[in-house]
């Protein structure tokens, strides 16, 4: 099941213009990175990205951007905070006839996992609280990725990191639940699969006044352990297992965008990934690998139940 | 020009207020909670037109702060103590930034033990961080600072944020007769901000604080902060020549207290600095060649001020109202630093340290100083910092640990507090220092 579109019908419908121009250092095969090129081309040129310590970070090296936008780096944990200076600011300087209104810009947080999920996440709850009208971009990719792939409170059950060797044991923070707990206009999750997906939900959103906030599931080559030519097929497997639920909220009211006719196995999405190796060598963690085919099965079992609206 | 009672908090927000800033990013604390109330009141009653906007913490809140004046607004915001640890990020952020703003913070010591009175640990925890660093003594240098403070801040030669201190509950609850400038003076001494440098704008697109992976082009950034800030002793001095010329007060980066025949010079910062001009006087009318230097402003430090004026004399006594654990006070670190070159450099230099936590500081511990800088020779041993109470304060400290360890059961009353016996207090200092070692 596919909600209706109402804005892109196919990926040939998205702007071509490119604001993340090829050329940052970033690894090969980033779902962030395809994430927030395809964010960009709908929001359009006028934007200023307000950064959180992380990967993303280290796509603007002095002295290059790959953004043809701008740029503000702030903290790892008070970006939110720091959008809110930066669309403060303009609004007052439009209001007091010190900017000229077309200079305007749209402001949007970019930050990863660890930012958004732990650190940042008292500076988020006030800009939503707030109702600041920004657009916030976290680039899930489960772990501290930049520092070399350490656990996160996004890291899912069972996954290796560098501090979590035996895997994690502690099941996700649900931040799409948090994040919606304070009736912030728009929240979304997203995945560089699914392109028109994800176009579809930014124009949607373009028009609200408030928070909007997408999550992104950021497959990683480098930390999840698999090769970056895989990269379109893990984001793939992990919406048709059902790990990742591709929904939006609109005022708090959810609605998911994407149901699988027929869901796959958790494993096949699991088992191409060497931060769940271990689940399956030496020996196969049965126990573990239940339960986490559980945790999804149980994560749709009430969604499946209700009647499907705008189908 | 109006002439008010203000309290340094008022005389805080009057700054701003006068100052037409666009921005408050604000947070509540202790001492500072009245400049944001104050500057809330107004706000909500259509009083001032920058917007006012408070914060989950003072991390955010600075970050704010910074990202505002990033994107050209004139932005104004205060905090005091843990706050400042709190945002301590944040403020090396912003000055890396190169953005002016003006903070203002009112000093309170630090936990632990956590306490509400003011010292100046807070404040110089933030030495390095790339501020401007102004010390108030009354009211109408806090409000008189802040706009001076926009002033250097926004001079293109310096463009970094100003923090302007004052402390806690002494100055900051204390009702001060202040001159409140006519707005249309203010504009003349401080014109609206010329942010065209600055700011994001559609029109053209800029990346800002982007990483730096390069040690030696890191290195020309910090250091590039340093020699901004060493151009704020120029801009600082122009703007009082300015300052003068429009208000009739004039502030210098050190001020210079009936030194002019000093044989002993005693160096403070802050309101505290009134209670050592006191002692002064009454030193001077005993005869005494004593006078006294404040350091207002603390970065730059006025290193070359300080070597002059101090070149000649027998005797400093460096009060300091912080402490260094394992070095003692700071500013008599830093003013040792900046005698070292000096050919005439004074014979002696002595490290107290009082006013921790608010702790008042009587003539007699002033008496005290005086006494062991006439004893001291030029030669001595190496001292350590000398931490200053009165024999009652001794007393009223040894009640409240006995207290502590007293079964609950055992109420007696406490030791009554007593005026007398320094030396016997001194010498049980010396014991407890000699158990240690």
């Amino acid at each position: 099941m596919r909600v209706k579109r109402e804005h892109f019908r196919s990926p040939k419908d998205l702007p071509v213009v490119e604001y993340v121009t090829p050329g940052s250092p970033l690894c090969a095969g980033c779902g962030g990175l395809t994430t927030l090129r395809l964010m960009h081309k709908v929001l359009g040129e006028n934007v200023v990205v307000v950064n959180a310590a992380g990967c993303m970070t280290l796509m603007a090296v002095y002295p290059f951007t790959p953004l043809k936008s701008s740029w503000l780096y702030t903290t790892m944990g008070s970006a939110a905070a720091g959008a809110q200076g930066v669309r403060d600011a303009l609004d007052v300087l439009i209001e007091r006839g010190k900017l000229d209104a077309a200079d305007d810009l749209q402001v949007l947080v970019l930050a990863g996992d660890g930012s958004t999920y732990d650190m940042g996440l008292s500076a988020t709850s006030g800009a939503i609280h707030r109702g600041l009208n920004f657009w916030y971009l976290c680039y899930d990719n489960q772990a501290y990725g930049n520092t070399g792939f350490q656990m996160s409170a996004a890291s899912p059950l069972g996954s290796r990191t560098a501090t979590s060797h035996s895997g994690a044991v502690q099941r996700r923070k649900d931040i799409f639940e948090l994040w919606r707990a304070q009736r912030p206009p728009y929240v979304a999750t997203v995945s560089s699969h699914d392109a028109v997906d994800l176009a579809e939900k930014v124009e949607r959103a373009r028009g609200l006044n408030g928070p909007k906030l997408f999550l992104s599931l950021a497959v990683c080559p480098t930390g999840w352990g698999f090769d970056p030519e895989l990269s379109d097929e893990i984001a793939k497997l992990a919406i048709e297992t059902g790990v990742w639920p591709l929904k939006e909220a609109v005022d708090g009211a959810v609605r998911h965008t994407y149901v699988p006719n027929r869901f796959r196995p958790v494993e096949e999405y699991l088992r191409p990934q060497h931060r769940f190796a271990h689940l399956f060598e030496p020996q196969r963690d049965e126990e573990l690998l239940t339960r986490i085919q559980q945790n999804v099965d149980d994560y749709w079992a009430p969604v499946l139940a209700e009647p499907v609206a705008n189908a | 020009m109006s002439r008010q009672l203000l309290t340094g908090n008022a005389a805080a927000a009057w700054g701003a207020r006068l100052a037409d800033v666009d921005y408050i990013p604000a947070f509540p604390i202790t001492p500072q909670t009245e400049i944001i109330e104050t500057l809330a009141a107004w706000s909500q009653a259509g009083e001032l037109p920058g917007r006012f906007v408070t914060f989950d913490g003072e991390h955010s809140m600075l970050t704010a702060a910074g990202a505002a004046a990033a994107a050209g607004a004139r932005t104004f915001t205060a905090t005091s103590s843990q706050g400042l640890l709190f945002g301590m990020e944040s403020l090396y952020t912003i000055s890396g930034w190169r953005v002016p703003l003006v903070l203002v913070n009112v000093s309170r010591g630090l936990s632990a033990p956590i306490t509400l009175g003011p010292d100046h640990n807070d404040v110089l925890a933030a030495r390095d961080a790339g501020f401007v660093q102004i010390h108030a003594e009354t009211c109408q240098e806090v409000l008189d600072s802040i706009l001076m403070g926009y002033r250097i801040a926004e001079d293109r030669r310096v463009s970094v944020p100003v923090l302007v201190n004052l402390d806690g509950f002494y100055l900051s609850f204390t009702r001060e007769p202040v001159d409140v400038p006519d707005e249309a003076a203010v504009r003349e001494f401080l014109p609206p901000f010329d942010f065209e440098h600055l700011g994001f704008r559609a029109s053209r697109p800029i990346a800002q604080g982007v990483a730096v992976l390069e040690g030696a082009t890191y290195s020309h950034f910090r250091y590039q902060m340093h020699r901004a800030i060493q151009n704020a002793a120029a801009v600082h001095a122009e703007a009082t020549v300015e300052f003068s010329r429009l208000f009739g007060r004039s502030y210098a980066a050190i001020e210079q207290y009936r030194v002019e025949d000093a044989d002993t010079v005693l160096v403070m910062a802050g309101s505290f600095a009134a209670k050592g001009k006191a002692a002064v006087d009454q030193w001077r009318a005993d005869g005494r060649r004593v006078g006294l230097l404040r350091l207002r402003v603390v970065r730059p430090f006025p290193a070359a001020e300080l070597a002059a004026a101090l070149s000649g004399r027998r005797a400093v006594g460096v009060i300091d109202q912080n402490l260094s654990p394992g070095v003692g006070g700071i500013f008599c670190q830093e003013l040792a630093a900046a005698l070292y070159s000096v050919p005439d450099r004074p014979p002696v230099l002595r490290s107290f340290v009082t006013g921790l936590g608010g702790k008042d500081i009587s003539q007699s511990e002033f008496d005290h100083v005086l006494s062991v800088l006439d004893a001291a020779q030029s030669g001595d041993p190496v001292t350590d910092t000398e931490l200053l109470m009165t024999a009652a304060e001794w007393q009223q400290v040894q009640g409240r640990l006995a207290s502590a360890r007293r079964p609950v059961e055992d109420n007696a009353p406490l030791p009554t507090d007593s005026d007398d016996v320094r030396a016997a207090v001194r010498a049980e200092f010396e014991d407890a220092r000699g158990g240690v070692s």
